[in-house]
C-alpha cells in the first residue's frame, strides 16, 4: 500500500469511529453505531497489517486477546460493568506504555528518525506518563469497585488519606516531570534511565491519586480514567505521527471528560474537589439540625399493600439495587403492579450506582421498557403527584438536606422523592450514605422504612402481591 | 515541526468533533458509551502491531506482541460487551407487533 492509501484507509476508520459514537444518541441507532465501530477497527487493523513486514506475532497476540475478550464479554454480569470498564482502561494504559518502550527501543520500526527527534520524544513522554497513570489508577479503581478492600487497604472503598497527601503527590508529579524533561533533553545513549524513572514514578502517581477517592465518587473516577485512556492513545498517535490514533484518542478523551463533567455537575462538586479525594470519610460527618426521631419500619407485606392501592409509583433505584442484584425482581414487581393498573415509572439520578448509566443498563437487562425510565429533570416535577416514591438502595441522591443551605451536600440536584404522598425506603441499615450526612427523608411521617437486602425484600413484596 | 503542527490541527478538530458528538449521547446509554469508547481507544493496537513487526529487535517484538494482546482484549471485549448491552436496550423497543386482543375493541363498520 502506498502512504496515501494507508492515510485514506485510516481516514475511513476515523470516520467510522465518529459515526459509532454518534449512533449512541438513541437506543434505536446504537447497535448500528457499535457495528460501524467494529468495521472501523477492522479497517485499521487490516491496513496496519498491510504495512508491517512481519504479522505472525501480531496475529498470535490478537488471537489471545480475542479469546480473553470473548470470554469476558460473555461472562460478565451487568452489575460488574464498572469493574470491567476499569479493567479495560488499565489495559489500554499498559499497552500505551509498552508501545512507548518499543518506540524508544527501535524508532525505525515506526518510521521515526534515529535518534528520535525532540518533539516526538516530548510526545512520547506525555503519552507514556498518561498511559502509566491510567494503568495503575485503573487497577486501584478496579479493586475498589470489585470490593477487594478486604485484601489490601489500597483497594478500600473508603478514601485512603494521610497527612500531607497532596504535597507528597505534588512533589512526586514534579519529580516525574523532571525525569521527563531529562529524557527529552538527553542524548540517545542516556535516555533509558530517565525514561524508566519517569514511567515508574507515573505508575506510583496513578496509585496515589486514586486511593483517596471514595466508592461513591467512582462515577467521576471511571469517567476520568476513560478520558485518560483516550489521551494516552492520542499521545502515542502524536509521537508516531498517526492521525487515526490522534482522532480516535481525542474522541475517547473528550467523551470521558464530558462524562466526568456531567457526573460532577450531578453532585454539585467541582472536578478538583472530587479528584483531590477524601470526601465522605468517617471523621467529620456533619450532623444536620434535624432532630433524631424514630423511624417507622414496615414489612414487605405492608409495602405490598401500599403499592397495590396506589395509582402511581415512582421507583428510585440506587447502588443498593446493584449490590443486591435486585433488578429482575424489581421488574417482576413492577409487572404485577401494572397488571393491577398501577402506573409504574423509574427515576434515575445521574450518579446513581458506580458509573454513568449504571442503573439504565441494569434495568435494560431486566427488560424494563426504556420509556418507563426517566432522567432526573424529566420526572422531578411528577413526584408531587405520585402516590408512592419507592427508594431502592439510594440515599444521598434523595436527601432533602441538599435543599438546605449550610448542609455539606447543599446544592446537589436530587430526586424529589420527599414530595411524593408516601415514601417507601428500602435500605440494609440506618447507616448514613456516602456523604456521611443523615437523611431526614427517613424520619418523615409519611416515610416507611423496609430494612433488608433489596432482592429479598422485593421478592417478599412480589409474593405478597399475589 | 511541520508534522507536529499537522498533528495538532487534527487533534484540536477531533476534540471538537468528540465534544459535539458525545453531548448528543442519551444519558441512558452512558455505560455503553464507556464500553464503546473503551473499544475505540484500543485502536492503539495499530502501534502495537508495528512494534510486534519490528524485525530487527527481539525486545520490540515481545513488547509489541504483549501490547497487541492487551489491546485486542479491549477491542473484542469492548465491542462485544457493548453489543450485549445494546441488545438489551433493543428488546425494550415499544413493540409495534400485534396488540393483545383483549385490549382491542372490535372495529365496527
Amino acid at each position: 500500500m502506498t502512504a496515501n492509501e494507508v492515510a485514506l484507509s485510516y481516514l475511513v476508520a476515523s470516520v467510522l469511529f465518529i459515526l459509532a459514537l454518534r449512533g449512541l444518541s438513541h437506543p434505536r441507532t446504537a447497535r448500528r453505531g457499535n457495528l460501524l465501530g467494529m468495521v472501523g477497527m477492522a479497517v485499521a487493523i487490516v491496513t496496519t497489517f498491510a504495512i508491517t513486514n512481519r504479522i505472525d506475532m501480531a496475529r498470535l497476540g490478537i488471537g489471545i486477546g480475542a479469546v480473553v475478550g470473548l470470554i469476558v464479554s460473555r461472562r460478565v454480569q451487568m452489575t460488574q460493568m464498572p469493574e470491567l470498564v476499569a479493567a479495560m482502561h488499565s489495559l489500554v494504559g499498559l499497552a500505551a506504555v509498552l508501545i512507548a518502550f518499543a518506540v524508544v527501543n527501535d524508532p525505525s520500526a515506526f518510521n521515526l528518525d534515529v535518534p528520535i527527534p525532540r518533539g516526538n520524544r516530548l510526545e512520547l513522554f506525555v503519552g507514556t506518563f498518561i498511559g502509566a497513570v491510567t494503568f495503575s489508577g485503573s487497577i486501584i479503581a478496579f479493586g475498589k469497585l470489585a470490593g477487594l478492600g478486604k485484601y489490601s487497604r489500597l483497594f478500600s472503598s473508603a478514601p485512603v488519606v494521610f497527612k500531607g497527601q497532596h504535597i507528597v503527590n505534588l512533589l512526586i508529579a514534579l519529580a516525574m516531570i523532571a525525569a521527563g524533561v531529562v529524557f527529552v533533553a538527553s542524548p540517545p545513549e542516556g535516555q533509558w534511565t530517565p525514561f524508566g524513572a519517569m514511567t515508574a514514578i507515573a505508575f506510583l502517581l496513578g496509585v496515589l491519586t486514586i486511593i483517596p477517592i471514595g466508592g461513591a465518587d467512582m462515577p467521576v473516577v471511571i469517567s476520568m480514567l476513560n478520558s485518560y485512556s483516550g489521551w494516552a492513545a492520542a499521545g502515542i498517535g502524536f509521537s508516531l505521527n498517526n492521525s487515526m490514533l490522534i482522532i480516535a484518542g481525542s474522541l475517547v478523551g473528550s467523551s470521558g471528560a464530558i462524562l466526568s463533567y456531567i457526573m460532577c455537575r450531578a453532585m454539585n462538586r467541582s472536578f478538583f474537589s472530587v479528584i483531590l479525594g477524601g470526601f465522605g470519610g468517617a471523621e467529620g460527618a456533619v450532623v444536620s439540625g434535624v432532630q433524631q426521631k424514630a423511624v417507622k419500619a414496615g414489612s414487605a407485606e405492608d409495602v405490598a399493600f401500599l403499592l397495590s392501592n396506589a395509582d402511581s409509583v415512582i421507583i428510585v433505584p440506587g447502588y443498593g439495587l446493584a449490590v443486591g442484584r435486585a433488578q429482575h425482581a424489581t421488574k417482576e414487581m413492577a409487572d404485577k403492579l401494572m397488571k393491577k393498573g398501577v402506573n409504574v415509572r423509574y427515576a434515575i439520578h445521574p450518579v446513581a450506582g458506580r458509573m454513568p448509566g449504571h442503573m439504565n443498563v441494569l434495568l435494560a437487562e431486566a427488560e424494563v421498557p426504556y420509556d418507563q425510565v426517566f432522567e432526573m429533570e424529566d420526572i422531578n416535577a411528577d413526584f408531587g403527584s405520585a402516590d408512592i416514591a419507592f427508594v431502592l438502595g439510594a440515599n444521598d441522591v434523595v436527601n432533602p438536606l441538599a435543599e438546605q443551605p449550610g448542609s455539606p451536600i447543599y446544592g446537589m440536584p436530587i430526586l424529589e422523592a420527599h414530595k411524593a404522598h408516601t415514601v417507601v425506603v428500602n435500605k440494609r441499615s440506618m447507616a448514613a450514605g456516602y456523604a456521611g450526612v443523615d437523611n431526614p427523608l427517613f424520619y418523615m411521617d409519611k416515610t416507611m422504612m423496609v430494612f433488608g437486602d433489596a432482592k429479598k425484600v422485593i421478592e417478599d413484596i412480589v409474593k405478597s402481591l399475589d | 515541526m511541520e508534522q507536529t503542527v499537522t498533528n495538532l490541527t487534527v487533534f484540536v478538530l477531533a476534540v471538537f468533533v468528540g465534544y459535539h458528538v458525545v453531548w448528543n449521547v442519551t444519558p441512558a446509554l452512558h455505560t455503553p458509551l464507556m464500553s464503546v469508547t473503551n473499544a475505540v481507544s484500543s485502536v492503539i493496537i495499530v502501534g502495537a502491531i508495528l512494534a510486534s513487526g519490528s524485525t530487527n529487535s527481539g525486545v520490540g517484538v515481545l513488547l509489541g506482541t504483549i501490547a497487541v494482546a492487551l489491546a485486542s482484549v479491549n477491542t473484542f471485549g469492548g465491542f462485544l460487551v457493548s453489543l450485549r448491552m445494546l441488545e438489551m436496550f433493543k428488546r425494550k423497543e415499544p413493540e409495534p407487533g400485534p396488540p393483545t386482543s383483549t385490549q382491542q375493541p372490535p372495529t365496527v363498520h
